[in-house]
């Protein structure tokens, strides 16, 4: 009996096994099929979700214009969306950060779009009585050199640093325009803007950073070195900090994929979507930054 | 004629049919569980077999820096050190809690328990988890930095969530261990001239004792396991818990903040599912612990027969 038994569970280790393995190394394309000339199938975008709410709106539109064709939006963090689209997961990939700058993407399996910039600014609690910084000072302060408000020109108060998660776009993009290789000191993170936009309107004396779309009222934005942190100043790269929002698709993408890319950068999101939610069309830059760093005049 | 006697009636079809859904039922289960398991364990060990990273530090040094990929420097102990704390604090809040709860409902008051009572706290446990974290982020946390200064984030935020968020499991165990009492051990009590404190004490806490602690075990299963509401309250920073009111971090709410955030096969990621393997070393201790507990008192109860 025993015997029996164990013999079954050995079978079922080995069926869960093969499952596992068919399940990782399969490719799970999407179901596309052109009939005729009207566009029909299905695309998945996974990732970013500071791009999530313009590539949702795109979808809507993209939708109630091509009836047959459904757009599957999902979060799931930068990360997710470029290993899913790298493995062949899932059709397109979005990111705020360059494929090149997070290791271990299979870079020459993707093809990178472009879709919009967004600009980022630091944010403090109102009552430090902080407006302005120099960028070596806010080095400082999440290098944790400076620790308390007085140092820099605010109120007797402690600083509370509060950083986005390790990985994440928004962390990488501060990281690279800020901190530039400087490591920051031990700190709070948080998995995502909101919690950030909500720790710092609450707590005294904290500091973090926030994409332009997420700031309110109750946050003071800093101006850093002279610079106020508003779209103009993105354009020709005064304000430094900002990044683009990146679609990655598979090298041989299918139609849909293709067409819905080709709506992201059709006039209509670009002039009025982009705007309306709070983002910089990739149309009105006047500079370009490449996946190292480097800015040039378009 | 013929055909009919050797042709399985209705019910022996039915009965097959039957045993046909358990076992295909049985199986699909299995797989799962198989599947779970060697998935978690395979990747789990990635981080020691392919990115060569200490077993030893990881399990006692408290950094977590995947970034530089030359040297990683990475360790759980901190990770692990908090989930302990903050699980230990909720238990010890709770306990005494839903002990006097539950011997609210099932000795004093069984009518109004019962049906007031024991409803409402079996409503605790319909509330998804990210509603304490958020009750906790917006009530208790300005509550904590008015009354002990700092951010108000940290480990004593997040026992006290977790408190909650147990109770429920913890009574309703209790309930039934104490309802698991035979009646007539409470009436024998009583004839003797036993107060209802006596009875409470000497009879039914005494005998229902180990079931208790299963209720207590599986409480501390729970807050263990918790990830959102924790993360939410906590601060996430990978350190030491030295203080209550020092930002932590634990195995779960690491987890959640940096899964999005990595790349398949990565160190980054890797580490992560070593995270889970940990946690679900853990659990299966837990388990095993009430399962053993429970093992124990029944073969003592078997000998005092």
């Amino acid at each position: 009996m025993m015997g029996k038994r164990s013999a079954f569970l050995t079978g079922l280790t080995v069926i869960a096994a093969a499952v596992t393995l068919t399940a990782c190394g399969g490719q799970s394309g999407s179901k596309t099929a052109t009939s005729g000339k009207a566009l029909s199938g299905k695309v998945t975008a996974v990732g970013s979700t500071a791009l999530q709410p313009l590539v949702e709106q795109a979808a809507k539109d993209f939708q109630a214009k091509n009836p047959n064709v459904t757009v599957n939006v999902q979060g799931g963090g930068s990360g997710t969306g470029l290993s899913q689209v790298a493995q062949g997961a899932v059709d397109i990939g979005n990111s705020d950060i360059f494929a090149e700058s997070k290791p271990g993407v299979a870079t020459d399996k993707i093809t990178e779009h472009k879709v919009a910039v967004i600009g980022f600014a630091p944010v403090v609690n109102p009552d430090t009585k902080v407006k302005k910084l120099t960028m070596v000072q806010l080095q400082n302060i999440f290098a944790g050199k400076v620790t308390n408000w007085k140092q820099v020109g605010g109120k007797n108060e402690k600083i509370v640093l509060v950083n986005r998660a390790t990985g994440s776009g928004t962390r990488a993009t501060f990281d690279d325009n800020v901190m530039k290789g400087k490591k920051s000191v031990k700190s709070q993170e948080q998995d995502s803007s909101g919690a950030v936009q909500k720790i710092v309107g609450s707590t005294p004396g904290a500091i973090s950073y926030l994409a332009f779309s997420y700031l309110t009222k109750n946050l003071q934005a800093v101006a850093i070195d002279g610079v106020t942190p508003t779209t103009a100043n993105v354009l020709n790269n005064k304000w430094k900090i900002w990044s683009y929002e990146h679609m990655y698709t598979q090298k041989k993408a299918n139609k849909v994929a293709t067409a819905f890319i080709k709506f992201m950068n059709s006039d209509h999101v670009q002039g009025e979507l982009v705007k309306k939610l709070g983002y910089i069309s990739i149309k009105d830059m006047q500079v370009v930054k490449d996946a190292k760093g480097n800015v040039t005049n378009k | 004629m013929n055909k009919q006697l050797f042709n399985s009636s209705k019910e022996i079809r039915q009965d097959k049919l039957g045993r046909l859904l358990v076992y295909s039922a049985l199986t699909v289960v299995l797989v799962l569980a198989c599947a779970m398991l060697y998935f978690i364990f395979s990747k789990g060990i990635a981080t020691f077999t392919q990115d060569h990273i200490n077993f030893w530090d990881f399990l006692t040094r408290s950094n977590w820096n995947t970034d530089n990929l030359q040297k990683p420097d990475l360790g759980a102990w901190a990770l692990m050190v908090t989930s302990a704390e903050t699980t230990l604090l909720a238990v010890l809040v709770t306990t005494p809690l839903a002990l006097v709860i539950a011997i609210y409902i099932v000795v004093m008051s069984p009518k109004i328990g019962g049906r007031i009572v024991q409803p409402l706290t079996e409503l605790l446990l319909g509330i998804p988890s990210v509603v304490y974290g958020f009750v906790g982020l917006t009530v208790l946390i300005p509550v904590l930095r008015r009354w002990a200064g700092g951010t108000g984030f940290g480990v004593l935020a997040a026992a006290l969530v977790l408190a909650l968020m147990i109770l429920p499991t913890i009574t309703s165990l209790a309930v039934e261990a104490l309802n698991g009492v035979p009646q007539s051990y409470q009436t024998f009590a009583y004839s003797l001239g036993c107060t209802k404190w006596q009875v409470i004490v000497h009879v039914l806490l005494k005998i229902s004792a180990p079931n208790l602690l299963v209720a207590v075990i599986f409480g501390v299963a729970r807050a263990f396991g918790e990830a959102l509401a924790v993360q939410m309250v906590i601060g996430n920073t990978v350190q030491l818990p030295l203080g209550l009111f020092t930002p932590a971090a634990t195995l779960t709410s690491k987890l959640t903040t940096d899964m999005g955030n990595t790349i398949d096969g990565t160190l980054a990621s890797n580490a992560l599912w070593s995270l889970a393997l940990l946690l679900l070393v853990m659990s299966l201790i837990f388990n095993l612990l009430a399962k053993l507990v429970l093992r124990r008192s029944q073969s003592r109860e078997s000998i005092s027969r």
